[in-house]
């Protein structure tokens, strides 16, 4: 009898660890989940759904899903991707995204995510949300209009950075992004190049000034090879932050 | 800078009387809307220095709440409840009246600063409604007569507190009434019985113990014969989702953590639902002593009641009754006599949003945060209130125990069905010549209570609010039970003469106005079913758009993250199943329509020319 524990995830064996989650047991073993609010790094947050996955006849979001052993996990099947699709679309029909204009296209996870799962249309009607840009920052810029509202951002500077740059505010559709200045305006914030809030942006809304295309459409990330191959690679890293926010000392583990 | 330093020196002293907690955020929010009658920006900063929190999170915490304001500040806020039972009784033409009278477009500030009118969600105020909320205190049956005296009020600038008492009166409606409504506890009894319960077993390991709080660690029989007696009643939670109390309070007695917390959930935020106002008001005590009970069978420190915002006007009654009991040693410290036995209950008042009436969320919102609901697994009764044991229940099962602990599981067990032992309190509202307050064992026929309310020529009845279930004429055999028809007790009654395509998406209009946000599904797919049938309300629905519907609600079922976004598309499904027709004479004969609204494109060129007449429309009918 082996002594570590397995689920199955489209009838493969997956061996997990204690406390890992479905997502992080499957991507450590080489097989991808689609996902974008996840991120190998930080602490699962659940939010985008991208991930969900079929246990029996329930659904659950597998970065959440505790690995249990004996589980039953379906995640490739056309009822899945159909799902992922769907929420895919609403993600591009709740924002403003203009790809081709996008300084993000082609390192964009959401647009990534897009082609890989064969979105063809947004399917939805577009909100066209009014969402003014930041741009009072020397070195960087903020695009709200491509937000997902992952907040990775916001655990990044506030568990990694322990600054809390970026926070969220309203309710509802009305969510969106703050940044930690009376002003609103992200030069009166204590933000740095360096953060790693500034680099874990999945979408195009942190933006470094001046990199522009210098990088052409057609180098970059996603052209190379899809985002189901790629996150593979990013798969097993060590955390960079211990879930903690060190700015506002929340005790947030379980 | 003196206003600088006024404000710094208004906000220290709110911050102080929260003992500077930052889980105190939403209290301390709320009490300075009071004050200034806004969140302004400079008060955020201040309030992030004073409590020790970024800024942005103090700015993130007063944009989630809809009854606190950070764009404009007024002196009255005004709401009118929009719950479809206010609709039904005109709530709308009231609303614009007030707007004309006080020469204000609705939703914005008037330019003197002096007043903003605006919808909320269901008050709670539905067996008299419509009800409407001036800066947070209720005001039930809303008429032009009403609004006339308020509008002068506001026009005086009288204070709130000094306008006359009878605008405020509010009625407890109580019609039907059955054992706990009909009780005849005293505060005390049902706490002394609980302990008693115990002593028997307990007396002899007290004879040898040093003392009676290290006998009731050592032996603790009296806490679990309660816990007993809860779970051979067959208690289920009363909040809608059913789950046993017994193996819930067990649960979080078993949970080990440097402290247990009783929560009760007095959120009401239901549309239909006013019985937890009613208990509130006219049975604090026996909520009060459930929420004791269970402290005493989980071994609990600190209870906190979470009250709707829309219910202010019950705090200090609640409060007094709270100090009462305190001097009668039923909190504190050694309650009930019993060596070691503390426990207080602090309440906490909500702001204005219905998803914090979801357990995880409201534990959220209790620690001065937005009301997210957490990811579960863990679940609250091992990682609740700052991530310790926390029993969540909902005032009515609280009544329920106190009943139980003084009376006996048996004794509860054989009132009610098989799976439904005992009673329950329903909410009943809408076309009905008695509304108000019934409690009906559980099994009783959703026929006896249109009967006993008044109700003629009914069409349908909305069960358990818009969450729940909408049943049409020929399923008013079904029962009030969780095993036909479970109900948190919302009772909503619509006669012949209502247009039930316009009560979904009223429901509609309600769930994209409450969703959270957290989750792609429930924060964009709410938004997309309000637009879809405000498309088929203004006649450019088209099959297609029933199809999404449909679509929508497989995938707000399948990936929701919590129970708000689960069920938002049940009324319009539920309407589409039962009432077809009444969507069908909307929708063009067309497969399909264009999302983009031309006639919605001219909006802008209309207010530009100042044009709103017949020829400057490509519709017939208004959007709104
Ligand atoms: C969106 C949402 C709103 C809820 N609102 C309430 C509420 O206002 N009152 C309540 O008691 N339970 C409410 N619940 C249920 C609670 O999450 C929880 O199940 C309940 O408080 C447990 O108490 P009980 O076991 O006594 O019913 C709500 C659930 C959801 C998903
Ligand atoms: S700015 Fe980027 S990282 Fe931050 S919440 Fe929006 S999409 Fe996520
Ligand atoms: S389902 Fe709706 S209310 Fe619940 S977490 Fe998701 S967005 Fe929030
Ligand atoms: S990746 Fe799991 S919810 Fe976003």
């Amino acid at each position: 009898m082996s002594d570590t524990q397995t689920f199955l995830l489209d009838g493969e064996e997956i061996p997990f660890a204690p406390g890992q989650t479905v997502i992080q047991a499957a991507l450590a073993a080489g097989h991808y989940i689609p996902h974008l609010c996840y991120h190998p790094e930080f602490k699962p947050h659940g939010s985008c759904k991208v991930c969900t996955v079929k246990v029996g006849n329930r659904t659950a979001a597998s970065c959440t899903l505790p690995a249990q052993a004996g589980l039953e996990v379906e995640s490739a099947s056309d009822e899945m991707n159909d799902l992922r699709r769907t929420l895919v679309q609403m993600l591009f029909a709740e924002g403003n995204h203009f790809c081709p204009s996008c300084e993000k296209s082609g390192n964009c996870a959401l647009q990534a995510l897009g082609y890989d799962l064969g979105v063809m249309t947004a399917g939805f009607r577009h909100l066209f949300p009014d969402r003014p840009v930041d741009a009072s920052h020397p070195d960087l810029l903020l695009d709200f209009n491509r937000c997902i509202l992952c907040e990775l951002c916001v655990r990044a500077s506030c568990e990694v950075d322990g600054k809390c740059v970026f926070a969220l505010s309203g309710r509802g559709i009305d969510k969106h992004l703050i940044v930690n200045a009376p002003s609103g305006r992200l030069e009166d914030t204590d933000v740095a190049l360096t953060d790693k809030a500034v680099q874990v942006c999945p979408v195009g809304v942190i933006l470094k000034k001046r990199v522009g295309f210098a990088q052409p459409i057609g180098a970059r990330r996603y052209d190379a090879s899809p985002i189901s191959a790629q996150a593979l690679a990013d798969a097993p890293r060590a955390p960079a932050g211990d879930g903690r926010c060190a700015a506002c000392e929340e005790a947030e583990e379980k | 800078m003196p206003e600088q330093t006024e404000l710094r020196e208004v906000l220290a002293a709110i911050v102080q009387r929260h003992a500077g907690a930052p889980t105190r955020l939403l209290q301390v929010l709320r009490d300075v809307q009071d004050v200034r009658g806004w969140i302004e920006p400079e008060a955020i900063a201040l309030l992030g220095d004073l409590l020790g929190l970024p800024a942005a999170r103090v700015e993130g915490v007063a944009g989630f709440y809809s009854f606190l304001r950070t764009d404009r500040p007024a002196r009255y806020h005004i709401l009118f409840s929009d719950n479809i039972t206010d609709r039904m009784r005109g709530n709308t033409a009231l609303l614009d009246y007030l707007c004309g009278k006080l020469l204000v477009e609705r939703g914005h500030v008037s330019e003197d600063g002096l007043v903003r009118v605006d919808f909320t969600s269901c008050t709670g105020l539905c067996d008299q409604g419509p009800g409407l909320l001036v800066n947070g205190w209720a005001i039930p049956n809303t008429n032009i007569e009403r609004l006339d005296c308020i509008a002068q009020l506001v026009l005086d600038q009288a204070p709130v507190t000094e306008w006359p008492a009878d605008l405020f009166s509010i009625q407890d409606n109580i019609r039907r009434r059955d054992i706990l409504l009909g009780h005849d506890l005293q505060p005390g009894d049902a706490l002394r019985a609980a302990v008693a319960r115990g002593s028997e077993s307990a007396a002899e390991a007290a004879a040898n113990a040093r003392s009676w709080r290290e006998a009731n660690i050592a032996a603790p029989q009296g806490p679990l014969a309660v816990l007993d007696e809860i779970k051979r009643a067959g208690l289920r939670g009363r909040g809608g989702a059913g789950f046993t109390t017994g193996l819930k309070w067990e649960a979080c007695r078993n949970a080990s953590g440097p402290m247990r917390y009783v929560v009760c959930n007095a959120d009401e935020g239901e549309p239909g639902t006013f019985k937890d106002r009613v208990l509130l008001s006219g049975y604090a005590d026996l909520v009060f002593e459930g929420m004791t009970v269970c402290a005493y069978a989980i071994g609990a420190g600190q209870g906190f009641l979470y009250l709707r915002g829309e219910y202010r006007h019950l705090l200090a009654p609640l409060e007094e009754t709270l100090a009462r009991r305190r001097a009668a040693g039923l909190l504190g410290k050694d309650i009930a006599g019993l060596k070691g036995f503390d426990f207080d209950i602090q309440i906490h008042l909500g702001a204005g949003a219905y998803v914090c009436g979801e357990e995880s969320a409201l534990i959220e919102s209790l620690e001065g945060k937005r009301g997210i609901p957490r990811n579960r697994p863990p679940y609250p009764v091992t990682h609740g209130y700052l991530q310790r044991p926390t029993t969540v229940n909902n005032v009515e099962t609280f009544c329920a125990a106190a009943l139980i602990a003084a009376k006996g599981g048996d004794w509860y067990r054989v009132i009610g069905t098989a799976k439904s032992a005992g009673t329950k309190v329903l909410s009943v509202s809408g076309d009905c010549a008695r509304p108000g307050i019934y409690e009906y064992p559980f099994g009783t026929p959703v026929r006896q209570v249109l009967a006993d309310c008044g109700a003629v020529n009914t069409q349908a009845v909305q069960i358990s609010g818009p969450s729940g279930v909408c049943i049409a004429a020929d399923e008013f055999d079904r029962r009030i039970a969780f095993e036909d028809l479970p109900t948190a007790g919302a009772f909503m009654v619509f006669d012949q003469s209502r247009d039930m395509f316009q009560v979904a998406r009223n429901f509609a209009h309600f769930f994209a106005h409450e969703s959270c946000g957290f989750c792609t599904p429930c924060r964009v797919g709410t938004t997309m079913l309000k637009a879809t049938m405000d498309k088929i309300a203004a006649g450019h629905g088209t099959p297609y758009d029933l199809a999404e519907i449909e679509k929508l609600d497989r995938v707000l079922h399948q990936s929701a993250h919590c129970g708000l976004g689960h069920t938002a598309c049940n009324p319009t499904l539920d309407t589409l199943r039962r009432f077809r027709p009444t969507y069908e004479k909307r929708l063009k004969s067309l497969d399909f329509e264009p999302a983009f609204d031309l006639d919605g494109a001219l909006a802008r060129a209309r207010r530009m020319t100042g044009r709103d007449d017949a020829g400057a429309h490509l519709s017939t009918e208004a959007t709104e």
